[in-house]
This record gives C-alpha cells, structure tokens and sequence, in this order.
C-alpha cells in the first residue's frame, strides 16, 4: 500500500466522529431518496400488475335498468374489446352484537365461470357455486373489520328484504381498493363493505331479472376513449344511463391515483430538498475540511507532489467518507421503504407487493451526492494548491479584523473581550458564518416542512367538520324522494333537527374545460351545511345562480363569477342547463357546485325532491336511530360525522403521518450533522488560538464560550432563516398537493415552528458537550513550541 | 570540489503583502552555489534568508529577477514545472520538521520515495541519519531531533541535486541540533549533495564552506572557510 493511502486510512480513522457526523447528513437525503422512491415505484408496478391480472375495465357506466338483449349491443361498437354487465345493488348489513349502521354494495358474478373484468382476487375460501342463491363473498378489509370468516352468516336487506347469507369467500377487487360508502369521503371498512354474490340470486332479490344496472368494458388497443364514451351514452339514453366514464374517472382508481401522484409528489420533492440540503452541506463541510489541511498540503506539494495527486489523495479521502454515508443511507432507505411500502400496500388492499427500484434513479442520486462532495473538495485543494508550497505551509496570515459596526455604534460597552471575539469572528468571516447559518437554517426548513403537513390536515378537518358540515348524520336515499321524507326523519326520536339536499352528478362544462362531479342544493340558510367565503365565514346561497369551489372555478375551469356555466346533468332526463356562476367558496376537501335546492328541483324540472338529509342528533338516542333507519326502505347508507372525523385521522396517521415521521426523524440527523460538523471544523481551524487563550489563562468555559457562543449565536440566528425556509418549502409542498380531491392550506402551528427550533437547539447542545470534551483534549504545549 | 554552479540568481526580490502590510523581503539580490558546496546563510530573522531558500526551492515565487537552475530558469516555470524539479532535484528540510502526523517515520519517507525518479530506500535513508532502529515509529513518538533527522531522511532519499533547510536546528538544543548536523554533514560528504542551511545561530557557519550574511534583504557579505569544522567541534 502506497504510503499516501495509509495516511488516508489512519486519517479518516482519525477523524472518524467527523466523518460519521457528515454520513449522518448523507444518510438523511439518500435514505428519504431511496424510501420515497421505491415506495412509489414498487407501488406503482403492483397497481399496474393488479390490474392486468384482475382484468381491470377501461370504462363504466350505471344506469337504470336495461334488458339483457342491449349487451349485443355493446358488443358491436368499435374499438370495444370485452363487455361485462352486471347487477349493482346498495344494501343495508346487519351483524350480530355491532350496532352502528353498516351499508354496502352488492355486485353480481356471472353465473357460470368467472367474470370477463373486474375479476375479485380470491384470498380465501371460494366464490359462489353455480345456482347458489344464499352464498356471497365479502370484501377482505370489511372481513378484517368485523372478523368474518368463510362459514359466518351475516344479515342483508337489499329493497327491504331481509335475505341471510352464507360467506363462502374473501375476496379483493381493483374496483373497491378504495371503498367509500355514497356521499362520504373516506374509506370506511367496518361501515362500508362489497359483497359478490351470483347474478341470478341477486337479480332476483334487487328486482333485476333478465336486466342489468352495470356494465363495464375493456376497450381495444388505440380505442377513443371519448369517442366510446360517447356511443355507449347514446345506447343508454333510454334505459336511464347516469353517464359513462373512463376509468381515470373510476373512483377507486382515482383516489388510488391521486394518492399515488402525493406519494410520487413527496417521493420527488421530498428527496429532492433532502439531497439537495446534504449535497450543499457535504459540499461546504468538505472544502472546509480539505482547508484545515493547508500545511499538509503545503508539505506534499513541496516535496514535489503535483496538485492533481493531492487532489486525488483529498478526493478519496472524501469519497471513502461519502460511500459510508451512500452505504448506510442506501440500506437504511430500503428498510424503511420495506415499512413503508406494507403500510401502504395494506392500506391501498393491493393482494401483493412489486418491490422495485429503478437502478437510474438510485445512480442519479449517488451521482448528486458525490458530485456535490467531488467540487467541494476539488475546489478546496485547488485553493490550497494555487498557494505556493512555502506559503501554504506557514500558518494563514492573521486576518485583518476591524471593529465592527455593532462596536462602532457603541455597543460595544456591554460587550466583554470574549464576546467582542466572538462578533469579530463572525464579521471577518461573513462568507463562512453565512454557510453555516444557510446550512443550520436548511435543517430547520426540513424539519417544518416535515411536520406542516400534520397542522395542515389538522386545519382542514377543523374547517370541514367544524364549520362547513355540521351534521351528526348524513342520511342517503336510493333514488330522489319527495321532501316528506325529511317530515319522516324529523319526527324519529332523538333527531333534534333535519336539513334535505338534493344532489345531482353532473359534467361541468365552461368553454373547452369540463369536470364531472356533483351539484348539491342545500338549504340557504342552512345549519348543518353551510358554504364559505375565503374567510371562512358561512355564504348565503342565492336564489339563483351556481357557487363553485374556488378551486374548481379557478384552476379547472376558469370561470368567473357572472360567466355563464353550463351543467349537463348525468341522471333522469340528462338535461343540459346553463346556469351562471354568482360566487365561489373556500373547500379544501373535494371540488362541487352549490345551488339553493328549490332552484336546482325548479331546473331538474321537479318537485321539490331530496337525495338525503343531514340530521342533528342527540346523542343519547343515536343507537335507537340506527335501528330505526334501518327499516326505512329508501334509507341507502348513513354517515356518522364522528367516525368520519376518525376514519380521517386514522387513515392520514397510517400514511402520510409515518412518512413524515420518519422525514422528521432523518431531518433531525441532518440538523445535528450541520450543527455537529460546523462546530468541529471550527475547532480545528481556531485550535491554535484557543489553545493560545488558556495558556493565557482562560479557563476551559471561556474558551468553550469563544468557539461554542460563535455556533450558537449563529444557530440562533439561523432559526428565523429556517422558519421563512420551512414556510416557503411547505407553500411550495402545499401547492405541489394541490388537486380536485383535495387542497393543503398553507397553516403551520406554532408547535411545529417550536419543534423545528428544538430539534436544532438539541442538536447544539449535543454538539457543546460533544466539544467540550474535546477542548479538554487541546493540546496547550503544542502552541508553545510551534511557530508564529 | 568541482565549481560547477547549479544556482544563479540574478536581480532576485520578493515584496510579501501580509494582510494591509507590504513587506520587502528581498531587495535585488545576485547569488551562485556551486555544486557539491555546503553554504550556510546567516542572518537575523526578517533578513530574508527563508525567502530566498524557498525561491531558490520552488516554494515561492519571486516578485522580480531571476533565478537559473541547471541554467533553466526556475522564475519562468509553471506550476507543473516546479512540482517536477522540486520532485527530482530539491530536498527540503524545514525548522519544524512537517512530518505528516498519521505516517511512520519510515512511511514518511516512502511519501517522497514513490514519487521520485532515484531515490534510495527509505531504510537506508533512516540508516543514513541514525534512525535505522525507530523506522515504525509515528512522529508524536519521536523527539524533536528525531523527527528532524526522519525530515533529513526524507529530504536525501530522493537523491536531491540540492538540500535546502530552513533552520534544521531551531527548535532543538545543542545537543541534539549537533545529531542533525552530522547527519547532514554526512549526506553532504557522502552523496555530494549541494548543501544550504539557513540559521542565526553563528557557530554552525563553522562547518560551511562559505558563510553568506544577508541582512534587511540583502546579501552583506561573503566568507570562505579555509576549513570546516566537524559538528561534533561546534559548542553553543
């Protein structure tokens, strides 16, 4: 071994605290890199797996009901490839010793053999036998919920017929990764479950013999979506068709999606700051690393080493130290990927995993990093080396130090010598405390941007659920119902007061934009439901006229209040109305139209007919409410506010939540590496002078206080330049987030501005002990003998 | 002897800046050594002698004037130039040895070795200034003589044309600066080595054969031993 790389070796052992503490920062952005990243990716493979294998459609379509004769139909248009229809039923479920409501959706299987699309992936016992009329499969999460195994029996009433049924299976389906009972937003396992039951057995009990309310098609290679869409409405018009949709538009798949574009979302953003944050700190520690080695630089270069070979030395030494950190983060990021990837596959029901990595990305990322540590060090020993060898072994000139304006303008009265040290320390090197305060605040930055999320979601439940729907219970019907139903729900016991809403799906269309989702007329002066402003403060709805979302009228559209918005309805007679848009509210969960009801059953041509009813309950009497609306025939599924709130929580605690906390946890070794690596360095470029201070007679406090007071009033410095780095990251995070589903407002609480600070002051007091045991180490007759 | 002249500096000045200070090192100085030669150069400190020394080794660079090596001219180099001749011909030692902390004695001379065109072993380097029996040993476990004879080690191991130090004997006592002028004396007798050896200390001008007094920048005189004392006669 040549004897320059034994000189690294003990070197880096050497300075091995050090080089552990830059890993630590390495090891923040690589492992977010490699988690984020094979998290979405590996979930990404298995969707598209998923859905190859259970033959996923490419469009749907509900209607009413249409004989079994108009399948030929289908069948014949172009571009069509496999057709599937099918009995669709909502049902109500009763199991022994649960009280809350339970709703569902029951969906046939072909009679004989398995279905052309939308297969249910088997995951225990067996699907209906052949003429099977009382055997159902039930959906794996609603299963897990209750704890229902092949062999159980549980209680449907489809149409007010109660029916016992045998579950003979547990089953998954691409259709149903993301469960969501009519008119809720979040998945609901233990209130919401899917069923598959034989087509025969079910059509007899919904009314649907020889007919069907569903159908589904694959469509061949190059197809026009569009263009299909647009036939298979035309063949519906008069069997009541509510309007096909591709399956961008298919709701599992579009939350799975949407879910999946904030995982791809964080999985680049994330990263991408995180490395970006560890390249430019392992770029600033490394070229002041290299510079603390001018003498031996000076040394090398005279006995006749060229600057390319010292460079070479110097590049290694800091490539052995940035591989540690690639290793470690590289196989940290995989475990944690390993975590991740499983919450995120239970919670999405994907059946398996496709672990996946692509190799390019990874290379990108190893390249970032070693770019980042290749200038910094190369730059470094270039500017050692440009010196001539004799000055680079002499020590550096004392730098010129002047009073600073703090001290011109006669602060300095109330400053002590060490602390006048400390403030012309700073001044006269502004370059350098200006890194480490950029580098300090970065870590703070992270550290918000890591936990903002959490208060975001936080302000959103509080708007939705706090101000904006207000009900106990939401009530469905299963079709339009004349408004005494409302007179019906008031009189049961334990309703305090009731509030109709008559909601209508319908594409949105404003010059060439269009969106398809729902128009709700809720009652103007409304308790229970109300709209509001960007304030956040409850709108009156107007007698005429459409208020939308201001996301949907801003971003999706581009309409303005006074434009004139043309809503094709997608139910009963379709017809195509042009409404104008008189205002718009502040939503941060979904995007919809609002009208005052009496004006959208005036436009629908109707009387005055409800969707459903939100009620306000006491609570004492909510157990015998569910029993009583259970009998109620047209009663589709119930909503229960509270359980809403917490299927929330607990659904952003599984995903989001882990992620930031393990985000929070890795920007916290960042934050300790910068603050850990800034005090070090600063220790052995001033080693000399400190070691100078005791021999004078300073005690090892009053050094500490020299080198440990410049970091810190520096850190102190840097966590209001994080704050403002942190807000401006979440902004750009919350921005990033943005879709129909849902916006993040940019709220960030106080305690997360207090934790960011308190992981970085954490990390100062750490980095003081770690110090002050090395000041104890300065060797004070090294500076006797030595030069100067 | 032969009086072949290896060096030849004509005209040669030097004006640092320190900081806001400007500082006039050297003042139009003209100086030959000739090969083989062992020169002392004598001065108080500030006189200009190391300016010189590292001018003449290719560590710094003259302000104005020139300086011929071998008759090339070391003031027109580059950067790569002086990287070679300082590899191939020039062995440096230096008052405060600038061993390299994290190598043995014996590695601290195969750092130079490897890279040199001739060089002897290092063993035989170490032998050559008496440190054959510490050749494992790191330099915090070295005195400072030793440490300056692993440095005088290091510099003759590469067979230098020329051996420039810089106070070799400044931070030692006598005894032990008289270990480090043997070992010198030794390479300059043994290997022929031009020999240039700066200090304050005048007693050591006993042993050259020509004594150059440099004061404020300029050279103020030029002596010649009739004969050189042994170090081991030297006494301060």
């Amino acid at each position: 071994m040549r004897a320059l790389d034994r000189k690294l070796l003990r070197d880096l052992w050497h300075m091995r605290g050090m080089a552990a503490a830059i890993s630590l920062v390495l090891i923040g952005g690589i492992s977010t890199f490699v988690m984020s990243r094979i998290t979405y990716e590996s979930l990404q493979a298995t969707q598209a797996r998923y859905y190859i294998d259970q033959r996923f459609a490419d469009v749907f379509v509900n209607l009413v009901r249409a004989p079994e004769s108009v399948a030929a139909q289908f069948a014949e248009l172009p571009g069509v490839n496999q057709v599937e229809t099918r009995v669709v039923a909502p049902l109500n479920l009763e199991i022994e010793g649960y009280d809350d409501p339970i709703t569902g959706r029951i969906v046939s299987l072909p009679e004989v053999g398995v279905p052309r699309l939308n297969v249910p992936l088997l995951r225990r016992g067996r699907l209906p036998l052949a003429r099977a009329d009382d055997e159902i499969a039930v959906s794996e999460d609603f299963a897990a919920a209750h704890d229902l195994q092949p062999g159980d029996r549980i209680v449907a009433i489809i149409r007010g017929h109660r029916k016992r049924l045998d579950i003979v299976g547990i089953a998954l389906s691409p259709e149903y990764m993301y469960a969501i009972p009519p008119g809720a937003m979040f998945p609901d396992y233990e209130r919401y479950g899917i069923l598959w039951m034989n087509r025969k057995a079910l059509a007899t009990a919904y009314d649907m013999d020889g007919a069907f309310n569903d159908v589904s098609f694959s469509l061949q290679r190059g197809a026009s979506e569009r263009d299909i869409i647009d036939r298979v409405d035309l063949v519906l018009k008069r069997y009541g068709g509510l309007g096909a949709y591709a399956r961008e538009d298919q709701f599992s798949h579009r939350f799975i999606t949407e879910e999946l574009r904030g995982l791809e979302t964080m999985a680049t953003i994330f990263p991408v700051i995180f490395l970006g944050v560890a390249a430019f700190l392992l770029n600033v520690v490394v070229s002041r690393l290299v510079a603390t080695e001018r003498e031996q630089i000076g040394t090398l270069k005279a006995f006749g080493y060229s600057t390319r070979q010292v460079a070479a030395h110097y590049i290694k030494l800091v490539l052995a130290i940035t591989a540690c950190g690639l290793a470690a983060g590289v196989a940290l990021g995989l475990w944690f990927a390993k975590g991740l990837s499983g919450i995120y596959q239970e919670f999405y029901s994907f059946p398996y995993l496709q672990f996946q990595l692509d190799p390019v990305v990874l290379l990108q990322a190893v390249a970032v990093t070693v770019l980042a540590a290749l200038v910094g060090t190369v730059f470094a020993v270039q500017r050692a080396a440009a010196l001539p060898p004799a000055e680079g072994m002499r020590p550096e000139p004392p730098p010129v130090y002047r009073a600073t304006l703090l001290e011109r303008i006669g602060l300095h009265q109330r400053l002590a010598e060490p602390s006048r040290m400390i403030v012309r320390h700073i001044a006269r090197h502004p370059f350098k405390a200006g890194l480490t305060m950029l580098g300090i605040a970065t870590a703070c930055g992270i550290l918000m941007m890591t936990n903002f999320q959490r208060d975001a979601i936080g302000w959103m439940v509080g708007v939705q659920y706090g101000l904006s729907s207000r009900e106990d219970l939401t009530v469905t019907f299963t079709d339009p119902t004349p408004q005494r139903a409302l007179y019906s729900l008031q009189d049961l016991e334990g309703v305090t007061h009731a509030e109709g809403f008559r909601t209508v799906p319908a594409r949105l269309v404003y010059g060439h934009r269009s969106h398809r989702t729902s128009v709700n007329g809720i009652e103007p002066f409304g308790e229970l439901q109300r709209v509001l402003d960007a304030t956040l403060r409850p709108v009156v709805i107007p007698a005429a006229g459409v208020v939308l979302t201001e996301y949907l009228a801003h971003e999706i559209l581009r309409i303005a209040p006074g434009d004139m918005l043309t809503i094709e309805v997608l139910e009963g007679s379709r017809p195509v109305l042009r409404v104008p848009v008189v205002g718009t509210t502040r939503q941060y969960l979904g995007v919809n139209a609002y009208m005052s009801r009496e004006a959208l059953n005036q436009l629908m041509r109707e009387g005055p007919a409800l969707s459903g009813a939100r009620l306000a309950v006491d609570g004492a009497r909510q157990v015998g409410l569910y029993a009583d609306l259970r009998t109620m025939p047209r009663v589709a599924g119930t909503i229960v506010r509270e359980t809403a709130i917490q299927q929330f929580n607990e659904m952003m605690e599984e995903t989001i939540l882990y992620f930031t906390f393990i985000t929070a946890l890795l920007g916290g070794f960042i934050a300790f590496g910068v603050v850990y690596n800034s005090a070090r360095i600063a220790l052995s470029e001033r080693s000399r002078e400190l070691a100078s201070l005791r021999v004078l007679g300073f005690t090892r406090g009053e050094v500490a206080y020299i080198l440990l007071g410049e970091i810190g009033l520096l850190t102190l410095l840097a966590i209001p330049l994080g704050f403002l780095f942190g807000t401006a990251l979440s902004g750009y995070l919350a921005l990033a987030f943005s879709s129909d589903l849902y916006r993040i407002p940019l709220i960030i609480a106080p305690a997360t501005y207090a934790l960011a600070a308190a992981i970085v002051l954490v990390s100062f007091a750490l980095t003081s002990a770690l110090i002050w045991r090395r000041l104890a180490r300065l060797d004070l007759i090294e500076v006797l003998k030595t030069r100067e | 002897m032969n009086s072949q002249v290896v060096f030849q500096a004509r005209g040669l000045s030097k004006v640092y800046r320190m900081g806001e200070v400007e500082v006039v090192a050297l003042r139009s100085v003209d100086l030959d050594l000739l090969a083989g030669e062992f020169v002392v150069l004598l001065g108080p400190s500030g006189s200009g002698k190391s300016t010189l020394l590292n001018i003449l080794g290719g560590l710094d660079t003259a302000t104005s004037g020139h300086v011929k090596y071998s008759g090339k001219d070391l003031t027109v180099a580059n950067d790569r130039e002086l990287t070679a001749f300082r590899r191939d011909h020039v062995g440096f030692v230096f008052q405060f040895y600038n061993l390299i902390p994290s190598l043995t004695a014996r590695e601290n001379v195969a750092a130079v070795t490897e890279i040199a065109s001739r060089p002897m072993r290092p063993e035989q380097a170490l032998e050559l200034v008496g440190m054959g029996k510490r050749l494992d040993h790191f330099p915090a476990q070295l005195s400072g003589g030793e440490q300056q004879r692993v440095a005088i080690a290091r510099a003759i191991a590469k067979n230098p044309a020329v051996l420039l130090c810089d106070e070799p004997t400044g931070a030692l006592d006598s005894i032990t600066g008289i270990v480090v002028l043997e070992a010198l004396e030794r390479a300059n007798r043994e290997l022929g080595t031009t020999t240039v050896v700066i200090t304050h200390n005048m007693v050591i001008a006993e042993m050259a054969d020509r004594v150059i007094r440099l004061a404020d920048g300029q050279i103020a005189g030029t002596e010649c031993n009739e004969t050189r004392k042994a170090p081991a006669e030297l006494h301060w």
